[in-house]
């Protein structure tokens, strides 16, 4: 475990040194913003017309916040994470290797579980900063409005389970090559081809639409963002992230063979 | 300390090291010499536990490479052919950094860098980043990190490739003192080093073993016979007789040029130059003397002519008898 968190501590410090991190929380705090900014503002309206609708038929609907701001928000996360993810990701081995600093590490008496869930949960750090970010945006509702507590939690959970997985395939990725840029673009085009699965097996009914729904990432993010917890999806991301890593460890392995 | 049996590794239909054979005693230092591509990086990457062999036995302090890579790593301290430093963290991070993953105590970590930093006479750029230093500087910062966890063995790729003149003949120093406590395996192309540095000198090709020895014996076992290369117009059989009955004289060899000549490879006894009775010898008998010339070999002359294949089968076409195929094992 200790030697987990060094190479934790080395990876976020390399983050932190480069203008990478910067780069990915100000794109994602300038994208949420505008997200943000217009969610609200059609909720505004909304609340317009739901307050002309009152003094008209004298009844009242109640409009739920979660429902109508943060759920649509956070699942342009989701989307806004497809790009951002490879950015973080790609450099965690491709730059290992093209400085030949991945002879130190392979070298080093640890194993390469250790190195891969170090790097792992550095990215995932960073990523949770993200998710920060926006938890500030949306600490802004709590200020005027009385959002509900848990659905927001289980929303925040499922976001977290999705970026591990992506995490995890962008790791995977990340050992293929030398060059970050082509890990960076094969991550990206692995996400684009699951996002655009999903988006066509929402409109299929076929059997294959539905094992395809069944295995795409977004789907099980559905039941968080209701704010329901539910013991299947969790169990189905935690093994998405199992993979990503097993395959990477494979793939180390055929790292060291081809040297 | 090392032992070596049988290694070979293939990468798809290359073979960059072919079962080779040998082993380090503890606080030996061992010379790897060749060739580019001879196969030194992928013995050494092998040893290191980076990568796994194809076929054959290593182990290193008593632990098998593929059984045990843990307990090798822990003992061995490697800087590869380009030192492994994060360009972008500072000296001292980087040592740090080294030094926590080899699992140096967090209570020893910073006197160890204080002495390999002294040991490697970094000490004054602790504070730079590393990616500001210059080549030579880097190489000694690899070689602190090598050095961070006291492992009981160092391999070193070519340690000193990239330094100047100074820092050669500094590294060489420092090399030399660690070799007490140290078991130590280097790589070089530079012949002088090897034998000035060396306890054991091997000498690698396309992935085999040409010649193992001490530097000293390479250089005894050439310098013990003397060669000579003669070209004599006349009989052959008669030549060869006349030549091989002198007194000093211990084997000789002969063929006959396209042109018709008698070529000769002469051994002489150690110690006797025979060049003036063999030309009395020749010119007396009437023959015509075409060509008298020691066929001297430097170390450097050796290693050219153990690597090179074509200038190998060259000289054993020429002299079936010269030192060279008496070094071959
Ligand atoms: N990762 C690899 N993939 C394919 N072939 C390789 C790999 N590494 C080494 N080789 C091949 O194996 C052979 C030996 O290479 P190696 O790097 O061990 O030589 P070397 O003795 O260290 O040479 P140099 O003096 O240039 O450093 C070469 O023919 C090389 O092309
Ligand atoms: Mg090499």
């Amino acid at each position: 475990m200790r030697n987990v968190w060094t190479i934790t501590r080395k990876e976020l410090n390399a983050y932190f040194r480069s203008p990478i991190a910067y780069i990915v929380l100000a794109v994602f705090a300038i994208i949420f913003g505008f997200f943000f900014y217009s969610v609200i503002s059609l909720f505004m309206r909304q609340v317009f017309e739901q307050a002309q609708y009152t003094v008209m038929y004298g009844r009242m609907y109640p409009l739920n916040v979660n429902e109508m701001v943060i759920r649509p928000l956070l699942s342009n996360v989701s989307v806004v994470c497809l790009f951002l993810v490879p950015m973080i990701t790609m450099r965690l081995f491709a730059e290992e290797k093209k400085s030949g600093t991945m002879e130190l590490l392979m070298t080093a008496p640890i194993t390469d579980m250790q190195i891969i869930l170090g790097k792992f949960f550095a990215a995932f750090i960073l990523y949770a900063c993200l998710l920060g970010i926006t938890f500030c945006y949306i600490l802004i509702l709590f200020r005027y409005g009385n959002p509900d507590w848990k659905p927001l939690i289980a929303g925040y959970l499922g976001q977290l389970l999705l970026g591990g997985c992506f995490l995890s395939f962008g790791l995977l990725l990340s050992t293929f090559t030398k060059n970050q840029l082509v890990a960076g673009s094969l991550t990206f085009g692995l996400f684009l081809m699951l996002w655009i699965l999903n988006m066509a097996s929402e409109y299929a009914s076929t059997q294959v639409g539905q094992i395809v729904n069944y295995i795409s990432f977004t789907t099980h993010i559905e039941n968080f963002s209701k704010g329901v917890l539910d013991l299947k999806d969790t169990v189905y991301y935690l093994s998405v992230i199992g993979l990503g890593l097993f395959l990477t460890a494979r793939s180390l392995e055929s790292v060291r063979w081809r040297g | 300390m090392i032992e070596v049996q049988g290694l070979t590794k293939k990468f798809g239909h290359t073979v960059a090291v072919d079962n080779l054979h040998f082993s380090v005693k503890k606080g030996e230092i061992l010379g790897f010499l060749g060739p580019n591509g001879a196969g030194k990086t992928t013995t050494m990457r092998v040893i290191t536990g980076y990568m796994p062999p194809t076929s054959g036995n290593v182990s290193v302090a008593g632990f098998n490479v593929m059984q045990d890579p843990l307990e090798v790593k822990k003992r061995v301290g490697y800087l590869p052919e380009t030192p492994p430093l994060y360009t972008d963290m500072r000296v001292d991070e980087m040592l740090e950094f080294a030094g926590r993953i080899k699992g140096v105590e967090k209570s020893d970590l910073q006197q160890r860098m204080e002495e390999v930093a002294e040991k490697t006479a970094i000490t004054d750029v602790r504070k730079k980043i590393v990616g500001h230093l210059s080549k030579g500087y880097r190489q000694r910062v690899g070689l602190a990190v090598a050095l961070i966890n006291s492992p009981d063995i160092l391999v070193l790729d070519e340690p000193t490739a990239g330094l100047d003149p100074k820092q050669i003949i500094e590294t060489r120093k420092l090399i030399l003192s660690l070799a007490g406590e140290h078991t130590i395996i280097l790589s070089t192309h530079i012949l002088p080093e090897a034998a000035n540095t060396c306890h054991r000198v091997m000498i690698i090709n396309n992935g085999r073993l040409v010649a193992e020895d001490t530097p000293e014996n390479l250089t005894a076992r050439l310098q013990g016979f003397d060669t000579l290369r003669l070209v004599v117009d006349g009989p052959q059989a008669e030549i060869q007789e006349k030549v091989s009955s002198m007194d000093g004289i211990r084997e000789v060899a002969a063929s006959v040029t396209h042109d018709g000549k008698v070529e000769l490879s002469v051994q002489m006894s150690h110690g006797k130059d025979l060049r003036r009775e063999i030309a009395r010898a020749v010119v007396e008998s009437g023959w015509g003397l075409m060509e008298l010339r020691p066929l001297g070999m430097s170390l450097e002359d050796i290693f050219l002519q153990l690597t090179t294949k074509e200038s190998l089968e060259h000289e054993m076409e020429e002299a079936p008898e010269s030192p060279v195929g008496s070094l071959e094992q």
